[in-house]
């Protein structure tokens, strides 16, 4: 249902609420796109007239530094006004309900929605009520979907290793609880990866993981043998104390990203991490300042690949809105 | 009816039109893709030192909020550095004039040149702005449904079509 909603009767894109049911043409042109605004970022003057007199609303239930950051930049680089809606100075504390908030964003005459929510479904649930002129890029809901950040990581692997169709990836760490995992294995089996692995303990990986199209595995120096890139994920500490691991020397003992254990990836394997990091307890130093880590290419490739989503989102809402006209 | 003209010999006009402009030492920008192959070729003739540029209008079009984003946008390359250079802007067709006016918009986002000459392969008929191309190949009288496309066989030769747009 929710992949129905991100699309226009002509199979494009009006939302981007999840990955699930995205076709590899799309991926690919969304990742194409973000290419050539790479070197918008390396110019002289970094904005595009694109977005000039459209207005985006960051509205984030749930705290962000980079990846509300990120689209801020993006939007302003495309020439968007851009309005940061952050829960904690926002109306919600006083009772508002979501939907009374964008319906009151929304009569601020507001063209594009970025929505992070702690409840999964909540950008299905804005997309699905706002009129058709209006875009929502999902920025995170739950631990649902977090499409950005998968599609920006799809672009960094691929920008290292160029071609899907080879390649042995894996993502280690918490995958029950992660948005970022979810998505990832989504958009890379769309991409045609052949081989996903997922590596983490028992208590943190969701009951029939491999019907994803992944293979489990409980050892580090098992799951990491012989694969082109590690993407890494931030233990929820919040979420894991007492319950879910042992201890935090213990979880990094065993599943903590070393120089030794990378011993058994490919030599020019790359180390992925969607931040912020823990240092010491899923990543050590050594590794996350490494050469094989494009931790920090990340956040840059993050900014290009937001500015491709919101610009073709938001192109195909004018076309919707120019149609009807 | 397609009539073919011969686009190399166009090219030759263009080359020579050019030459009294080499003493400047231009950089020379092509925009994609019909401008960039023409600027490749011009390029190549007449031995311009300087790296070739190339851009991708995409992010300056007027029309984005009636036709979307370009899903083929290519990134625009601009190896050096446009300030206080002169620019020999190079385009396959120069028509309506609303790609040349968003190319210009794009360089002066990359920095602030000496000055910009636009040459076309073929000017046509049809401007609705006030650009004008100041060296062009040659100059083609066609009527509003009438259409001339530039196409590159794989060998590199360039060949220039007019058809009759239906519908």
């Amino acid at each position: 249902m929710t992949e129905d909603l991100q699309f226009d009767s002509a199979g494009r894109l009006r939302h981007l609420l999840t990955i699930e049911g995205l076709k590899r043409q799309t991926v690919t042109d969304i990742l194409d796109t973000a290419e050539s605004f790479i070197s918008v970022g390396e110019r002289e003057i970094k904005k595009v007239p694109l977005l000039r007199g459209k207005t985006v609303v960051n509205m984030f239930f749930e705290a962000s530094t980079r990846t509300r950051t990120t689209f801020e930049i993006a939007a302003k680089r495309l020439s968007a006004d851009v309005i940061n809606f952050n829960i904690g100075a926002s109306s919600t504390n006083k009772g508002e309900t979501l939907l009374d908030t964008v319906n009151n964003l929304e009569a601020m005459h507001t063209d594009l929605f970025v929505v992070r929510h702690i409840n999964s479904g909540a950008a299905y649930l804005v997309a699905k009520h706002v009129p058709p002129h209006v875009a929502i890029v999902n920025a995170g809901d739950g631990r649902h979907a977090h499409p950005t950040q998968a599609l920006l990581d799809a672009f960094t692997i691929r920008h290292y290793k160029k071609d899907f169709t080879r390649l042995k990836i894996a993502i280690v760490g918490d995958i029950l609880h992660s948005r970022v995992a979810r998505s990832l294995i989504h958009v890379l089996g769309i991409l045609g990866v052949p081989e996903i692995r997922v590596i983490a303990p028992k208590t943190l990986l969701p009951m029939n993981v491999e019907k994803l199209g992944v293979h489990a595995y409980h050892n580090m120096y098992e799951g990491l043998e012989d694969v082109d890139a590690v993407v890494m994920l931030r233990l929820q500490r919040e979420r894991m104390l007492g319950a879910l691991i042992p201890s935090e020397q213990e979880y990094f003992n065993l599943f903590g990203l070393t120089e030794e254990k990378l011993g058994v990836a490919k030599d020019d394997a790359i180390i992925m991490h969607p931040g912020p990091m823990n240092r010491g307890l899923e990543i050590d130093s050594s590794v996350a300042d490494s050469e094989r880590a494009v931790i920090l290419p990340q956040v840059s490739n993050g900014i290009a690949v937001r500015m491709a989503v919101m610009a073709m989102v938001m192109g195909n809402q004018a076309q919707a809105g120019e149609r009807k006209a | 009816m397609s009539p073919e003209i011969d686009a190399e010999a166009i090219l030759q006009n263009l080359e020579t039109a050019l030459q009294p402009m080499l003493s400047a030492k231009p950089i020379m920008i092509g925009i994609h893709s019909g401008g960039a192959w023409v600027a490749e070729q011009l390029h190549k003739d007449l031995n311009l030192p300087d790296p070739l540029g190339t851009l991708d209008i995409s992010f300056y079009r007027d029309d984005f909020t009636r036709i979307g984003m370009n899903p083929q946008v290519k990134a625009s390359e601009l190896p050096v550095d446009v300030d206080d250079q002169h620019i020999i802007l190079v385009d396959d067709v120069l028509h309506t004039g609303r790609t040349i006016r968003a190319a210009m918009n794009e360089i002066f986002d990359y920095g602030r040149p000496a000055s910009v000459t636009l040459a076309v392969l073929i000017e046509r008929s049809g401007h609705e702005l006030p650009i004008r191309a100041d060296v062009a190949g040659q100059f083609v009288e066609l009527t509003a449904t009438q259409h001339i496309k530039l196409s590159r066989d794989d060998a590199g030769h360039l060949q220039l079509v007019i058809q009759e747009t239906t519908g």
